[in-house]
């Protein structure tokens, strides 16, 4: 009898527990929702703010959103992989691949702020690169490459050494077995690596305000889509804090909602992609 | 007697500390099946392995002796392993199929080495299914992963894919010790039949399918060949007592 009781009042309190996190995050979204929706137009997502209109546009924020995002994968993706590549499969296993990787987890640890700190007087004053959307991407590679590096190991650990042993076994070379089939079936793992660096790139303020600057102009010209990389500008995240540091709510409030729309999208972008070469892979795509 | 394809002389193999092949002297007949025959952990595979330098992949093993393909020495210095696998290629005792349709898994022997010609790529992917024996299962399917077939089927893939690089020697590492009896008896069937082609040199804990499918057999022991001979002659007539008692079932 006391212990059914027991049961009971423990299953009451999980029961709690669960719809108290599912509702603070649903209640967070639709309180983001609803105070930011209405305040998003055509207007605002594809002009650029003007003091002299009195207008507020994000456009220049969402196009050096994409510009960091991309600029950081470029940077962070290939060494991500590459070194995860080595540790892996390359390097002896023993003392130095083990504080390499103690190293990495350590790094990914660090408070962002450290980061920015570093990358502003690194990248941006011993380089030279200052106030640029370049200084950033370099600094949140930095940030980022821990998480790609330790989600492709984990993927390439997964491979079934079978896979490799056969390709081996019909003469195949390292790299030609790393490329054909280690790599490609390590995928999944490694695309999750960088939607997670995705996440972080979006979300990041302090290692940018210090980096990146929060410039928020389109270029005028041709050339100055390429000049852009060395010119300061900010994310949508830092654009966020900057319209909340000046009360300006409802600006704040319509980011927040676009870049929660940025999150949802790439997040449901990615399971979609995922399953497809899961499909193409392990399943009998054509059905019976 | 057909000349021998591999032969080995004092062939020594050590992983660390521990001595896992003793001086194995063998001639493997050419185009015929050699049975490798023993209890667990006697050094079959590893020997199996040692024949196109699989083991060379395991971290500390060491080999001492030689190894013969047609007379040339394996370990020496002027071979080339990729070529060297390319004539004696392996089937392992889990079936293997790469994560790919069924058509790339066989094309994936001949682009690594070379082979890029699409057309060629056809007519290899076509002769070896047939070859092992499993072209019609799969003739409408070869755009399809290969990670649907049924087991014996992903076994007689992987023999296809090993015959793709048209090799010399097949080596088999209990090709059927994860099949059922009759996926089982298709493999053998298909050892019968590409026997006249191919050198096999087969590892097998079952001793009816050595019986069967064999024309020599090697019974080792504790890292020891203990008796080589035919098979007709090692299973009536072994000279051996420890072969004696293993064939009968004394023990292994």
């Amino acid at each position: 009898m006391m212990r059914k009781l027991k049961d009971d009042v423990l299953l009451c309190l999980i029961y709690l527990a669960a719809f108290f996190a599912e509702f603070l995050l649903i209640g967070i979204l639709v309180y983001v929702f609803v105070k930011g929706f209405p305040h998003i137009s055509l207007h605002f997502l594809t002009t650029v703010t003007s003091v002299l209109e009195g207008t507020v546009g994000i456009a220049g924020n969402i196009v050096n959103t994409i510009y960091m995002v991309v600029l950081t994968l470029v940077i962070a993706v290939p060494v991500g992989i590459g070194s995860a590549i080595y540790l892996n499969e390359y390097a002896r296993p023993g003392k130095i691949v083990r504080l390499i990787e103690f190293t990495t987890q350590t790094l990914s640890g660090i408070p962002s702020i450290i980061f920015g700190l570093f990358g502003m007087v690194f990248f941006g004053v011993t380089l030279g690169l200052g106030y640029s959307i370049l200084t950033g991407a370099l600094t949140l590679s930095l940030m980022v490459l821990p998480l790609i590096t330790r989600n492709t190991q984990e993927a390439l650990k997964t491979v079934p050494e079978s896979y490799t042993s056969g390709a081996i076994g019909m003469g195949a070379g390292k790299w030609y077995v790393i490329r054909t089939i280690l790599l490609p079936s390590a995928m999944p793992g490694i695309v999750t690596g960088i939607i997670l660096a995705v996440g972080r790139i979006l979300g990041e303020s302090a290692a940018l305000l210090f980096t990146a600057g929060s410039g928020y102009f389109l270029p005028r010209s041709l050339g100055g889509w390429f000049h852009k990389m060395v010119e300061s500008g900010g994310t949508l995240t830092i654009q966020l804090y900057l319209s909340m540091e000046k009360a300006q709510y409802d600006t704040a409030f319509a980011i927040a909602v676009v870049l929660l729309g940025m999150v949802l999208g790439m997040n449901l972008l990615t399971r979609f992609f995922i399953r497809k070469i899961e499909t193409a892979k392990f399943t009998d795509a054509g059905g019976e | 007697m057909p000349q021998s394809k591999i032969s080995t002389e004092k062939l020594n193999l050590y992983y660390g500390a521990k001595h896992a092949l003793k001086d194995i002297t063998i001639r493997i007949r050419s185009n015929m099946v050699t049975a490798l025959i023993g209890p667990s952990g006697c050094g079959k595979s590893t020997f199996l392995k040692s024949l196109n330098r699989m083991n060379e992949l395991t971290d500390g093993a060491r080999t001492e002796g030689k190894v013969y393909l047609d007379g040339e020495d394996i370990y020496g210095s002027g071979m080339d392993v990729t070529r060297l696998r390319k004539r004696v290629g392996m089937v392992f005792q889990q079936p293997n199929p790469f994560p790919m349709t069924i058509y790339d898994n066989i094309a994936y022997g001949p682009k690594v080495h070379g082979v890029r010609n699409k057309e060629k790529l056809d007519g290899i992917v076509e002769r070896s299914l047939r070859q092992a024996a499993i072209w019609e299962e799969v003739e409408n399917q070869l755009n399809r992963t290969a990670m649907g077939l049924s087991g014996g089927q992903k076994q007689r893939l992987c023999i296809a894919r090993a015959l793709a690089v048209e090799p010399e020697v097949l080596l088999m590492d209990e090709p059927t010790s994860a099949l059922d009896p009759v996926s089982t008896l298709k493999v053998e069937e298909l050892i019968g039949q590409l026997k006249g082609k191919y050198t096999i040199v087969i590892v097998t804990h079952n001793m009816q399918q050595a019986a069967r499918v064999s024309d020599d057999t090697a019974f080792f022991l504790m890292g020891e060949m203990v008796e080589f001979d035919t098979t007709a002659r090692l299973f009536v007539h072994p000279a051996d007592r420890r072969t004696q008692e293993y064939i009968t079932g004394k023990f292994g």
